[in-house]
């Protein structure tokens, strides 16, 4: 969904105001998800293939809730359940949604060779456009949480569209409407951060979680998903949430100084037996060595 | 006609047919692999995945050339490894570099059947063509290796890359070489034969070797 420009700014041979112009301060969408109000009860994961029209999946059973081990093609929002054990002794069952994080700077955007294959809009949103993708499976290495899926069919790569679709015509995504215990937010970025930083805070002083906090990862520029969790200092416990998530060091090389490197080298080469030619010229055999 | 053999007519054979055509087999699919590669190195060279069909055929058909190019480079060392070890003459071509470069070819040690330049091209495409099937492989089918093994995907995006420059510079100075340097030599693996003269001046070790055979 390439819709971003339907936020109108202006409007030719019009008389008047237009519409809807300036109304909005901020651009930059966010979902909020609270780990410490979510039952698991997976709606969101059923409205997400609602909206999207995708087909129910096999589920496999791994001796716990979790629907299957990791998101896939055409299951973009996935509940991650673990039981995890506190230091001292109790259990504590986490559950998080997990799907696209639509990260600042994305990985998957930074690692893709197609043009047009996968945008960012500016209010943050990290859509991938499928007619332009030729299913090299870049994104998938780029992407600090796993998220890209290679489809085997369509052989191209599908992953959360954060309801793109949905949000450029005013609506909240299908998870956010879908949840019964309003865990999921939606909003701008400012806000969002700021009812994150104060459900923190009210875990931290009146639930009794001391290292309660929000998920905002600075490695990647920040993210337009955006989680509170328990223990902020063992995202780790909540179904393998990266610490400290950033674009693989050697996709960052391979995409800045080798090009450069390797263009140069490349042109240099070409530069060098040009040169060498217009110098000294072909070898040739004794018999035509008379003739020049 | 077999390589190294005298004929009729006074010219020597230089390649057999065997051998020229595993060459082209490997040089075609190579200049396909390094065109639909480039397409994806760079943005810039997208436009290079559109003339073999748009980025999605080259990327399917990408690395089915890559298993075609490995295979024909298998057969390149059955049939030229045994030739291709470093000999105390290839060293001294290495010491005489500058004289070859300046085309004083008379100053350079006696090469045999191969020069010590050839066989660094050789030994070159066959050490970076091992390196690009494995890390082509992994990136043949990034759906394949599990979260837990991403570290083989991040090093596969980086060596793939590296390893094709490093043939790319080998490529240049190949094609230069066989076409506008020794323009005969283009010839010798297109229809397999050289001139007697040819063969004297820039291999004359194996000239002797062949004057001296029965034959
Ligand atoms: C040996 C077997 C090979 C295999 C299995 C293989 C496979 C692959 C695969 C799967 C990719 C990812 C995109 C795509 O599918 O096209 C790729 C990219 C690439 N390949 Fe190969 N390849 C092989 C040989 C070569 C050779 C001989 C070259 C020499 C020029 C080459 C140059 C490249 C380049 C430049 C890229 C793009 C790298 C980038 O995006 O930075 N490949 N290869
Ligand atoms: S699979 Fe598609 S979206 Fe992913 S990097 Fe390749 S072209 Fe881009
Ligand atoms: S989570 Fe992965 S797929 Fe989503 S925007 Fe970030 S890098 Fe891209």
């Amino acid at each position: 969904m390439s819709q971003a420009t339907l936020e109108i700014r202006r409007i030719s041979g019009h008389a008047g105001s237009v519409p809807g112009a300036g109304l909005r301060r901020e651009f930059e969408v966010c979902k909020l998800i609270d780990t410490t109000t979510c039952i698991g009860c997976k709606a969101c994961e059923v409205a997400c293939l609602e909206w999207n029209g995708l087909t129910f999946s096999e589920t496999t059973f791994n001796n716990s809730y979790q629907t299957m081990p990791e998101t896939q093609w055409n299951y973009w929002n996935l509940i991650k359940f673990n039981e995890h054990e506190r230091d001292d002794g109790t259990l504590q069952l986490l559950m998080r949604k997990d799907q696209c994080m639509h990260c600042e700077e994305p990985g998957c955007l930074a690692a893709c060779p197609a043009d047009g294959a996968i945008v960012q809009y500016v209010n943050g949103i990290v859509d991938f456009q499928q007619d332009h993708c030729i299913g090299c499976g870049y994104c998938m290495t780029g992407c600090p949480f796993n998220i890209p899926k290679f489809s085997p069919t369509a052989r191209k790569v599908f992953k959360c569209t954060l309801c793109v679709d949905r949000v450029t015509q005013g609506l909240e995504p299908a998870c956010i409407k879908s949840c019964p215990t309003g865990c999921l937010h939606f909003g701008t970025k400012p806000e969002m951060k700021e009812l994150a930083e104060s459900r923190a805070a009210q875990l931290r002083e009146e639930s009794g979680f001391a290292t309660a906090g929000v998920y905002d990862p600075a490695g990647i520029g920040g993210t337009h998903v955006i989680y509170v969790l328990h223990d902020a200092t063992n995202p780790e416990a909540y179904g393998g949430l990266p610490n400290d998530p950033r674009i693989p060091w050697t996709v960052k090389l391979w995409k800045t100084p080798l090009k450069w490197i390797g263009n140069l080298a490349i042109v240099a080469g070409l530069v060098g037996v040009v040169g060498h030619y217009l110098r000294f010229g072909p070898k040739l055999p004794p018999e035509e060595e008379e003739r020049p | 006609m077999s390589a190294s053999a005298v004929l009729p007519d006074g010219r020597i054979c230089r390649y057999s047919l065997r051998e020229r055509v595993v060459h082209w087999i490997a040089g075609i699919s190579y200049l396909y692999l390094l065109l639909t590669g480039l397409a994806f190195w760079s943005p810039w060279l997208f436009w290079l995945a559109t003339l073999f069909g748009g980025g999605t055929v080259s990327r399917e058909l990408h690395p089915w050339a890559g298993l075609v190019f490995v295979i024909a480079v298998g057969f390149m060392y059955g049939l030229w490894a045994n030739q291709m070890h470093t000999t105390q003459t290839d060293r001294e071509f290495w010491r005489a570099l500058p004289h070859y470069v300046r085309n004083e070819d008379e100053e350079v040690p006696p090469a045999d059947r191969f020069n010590g330049g050839q066989k660094v091209l050789f030994w070159g495409f066959f050490w970076c063509g091992i390196f690009l099937l494995l890390s082509g492989l992994i990136l043949w089918f990034p759906p394949l290796i599990p979260w837990s093994l991403r570290y083989f995907r991040y090093a596969a995006v980086i060596i793939h890359p590296v390893f094709a420059l490093l043939t790319i510079g080998l490529f240049i100075v190949h094609v230069y070489m066989g076409t506008a340097m020794e323009r005969d030599s283009f010839h010798s693996m297109v229809r397999g034969d050289v001139s007697a003269g040819w063969a004297r001046k820039f291999h004359p070790a194996w000239y002797d070797r062949l004057m001296r055979a029965p034959h």
